[in-house]
């Protein structure tokens, strides 16, 4: 790619990465949440992609830790939903940070709010930009060309 | 309720040139229109989390697209259709359109909720109560992480076991790539 792509791409990845876990992390108060933060975490590292190609982006963030970061989001949502089991009405996805520890407070539009729900959208958005990230990294190492030969 | 006509339009337009072309680019190019029509038009209906999500996937589906198909050399769709598949399935979709009319004078107009009529309905209780027992301000937050986070957890299933299918499937192929010697 051109000088001018790659200049302003390596600017311009930062801010989109900063928005993206904006969405994420506002997800209880404004329209967004984990899945559309996670996806914009994901084309962040894509324009990288485009830009300098495959090899610099898996030099940053490689195949085996891409896909160890998506099952730590996976675990990381199952543990927020079995630890429901151990409170109050004992069942499972229980808001318990909520019912318990908030109840009584006021804390409405406050960014400490809402029980469990931001620690799952955090959780859900690390899932969903690892395996986007992991899928467009994994087809672009396997892409065929006419001739039949398959190139790297 | 004009604005929708006009993107519905817009939509049936590019699915038509879609189908039609013959460069491949101009057809994966239209296809992210359609996805582009889809996401104003939940913005229109006042949705704003699936606009978000709408074109944020759409975007990086039509990169996904762009690479699969820009890659060959042979960006032209050359042929005939045959004249018999077409008839069969114009007939088809010619039934399924009477059809259609029929069960569409039964609902409620474009855009109007269906169970805001319904007093006992369960969305009721979502926005009367939604802040006070959740405690989040975004109630499509609060439904689909704590009145319905157990659908959520089978999204998030289905994701991650497509993904983990994706790429056992695809690594094979490029060890195996990596590792043939050049001709």
């Amino acid at each position: 790619m051109t000088v001018i792509v790659k200049t302003i791409s390596s600017w311009v990845k930062v801010l989109i990465f900063l928005f993206g876990i904006y969405i994420i992390i506002f997800g209880h108060l404004t329209p967004g949440g984990g899945f559309a933060g996670g996806v914009i975490l994901a084309s962040s590292y894509v324009l990288l992609m485009l830009a300098f190609g495959r090899e610099f982006v898996e030099e940053n963030l490689s195949l085996p830790v891409a896909s160890r970061l998506d099952c730590v989001g996976a675990l990381l949502f199952a543990a927020i939903a079995l630890f429901g089991l151990f409170f109050g009405a004992a069942s499972f996805f229980y808001n318990y940070l909520q019912q318990e520890y908030l109840a009584d407070k006021e804390t409405a539009l406050r960014l400490v709010s809402a029980g469990t729900i931001p620690l799952s959208n955090i959780a859900i958005g690390l899932k969903v930009g690892a395996s986007l990230f992991l899928v467009i990294l994994v087809l672009s190492i396997f892409r065929p060309e006419p001739s039949g030969k398959k190139e790297e | 309720m004009a604005i929708f006509y006009i993107l519905l339009l817009f939509m049936i337009i590019a699915a038509i040139i879609a189908v039609e072309t013959q460069d491949l680019l101009s057809s994966v190019i239209c296809v992210g229109a359609i996805g582009f029509g889809g996401s104003l038009m939940f913005l229109f209906l006042r949705a704003p989390d699936i606009a978000i999500t709408q074109i944020v996937v759409e975007v990086l589906g039509l990169i996904i697209l762009i690479r699969a198909t820009i890659a060959r050399d042979l960006t032209f769709i050359i042929g005939d259709r045959e004249f018999f598949g077409m008839v069969v399935s114009m007939v088809i979709i010619f039934v399924i359109f009477l059809a259609g009319i029929k069960v569409f004078e039964t609902l409620h107009p474009f855009g109007a909720p269906i169970f805001a009529e319904v007093s006992d309905a369960a969305s009721q209780t979502y926005i009367k109560e939604g802040l006070q027992e959740t405690g989040a301000a975004n109630l499509v937050a609060s439904v689909i992480l704590d009145y319905r986070a157990y659908d959520t957890l089978g999204e998030a299933t289905v994701l991650f076991t497509t993904i983990i299918g994706a790429t056992v499937i695809l690594r094979k192929r490029a060890k195996k790539l990596l590792e043939e010697p050049d001709v």
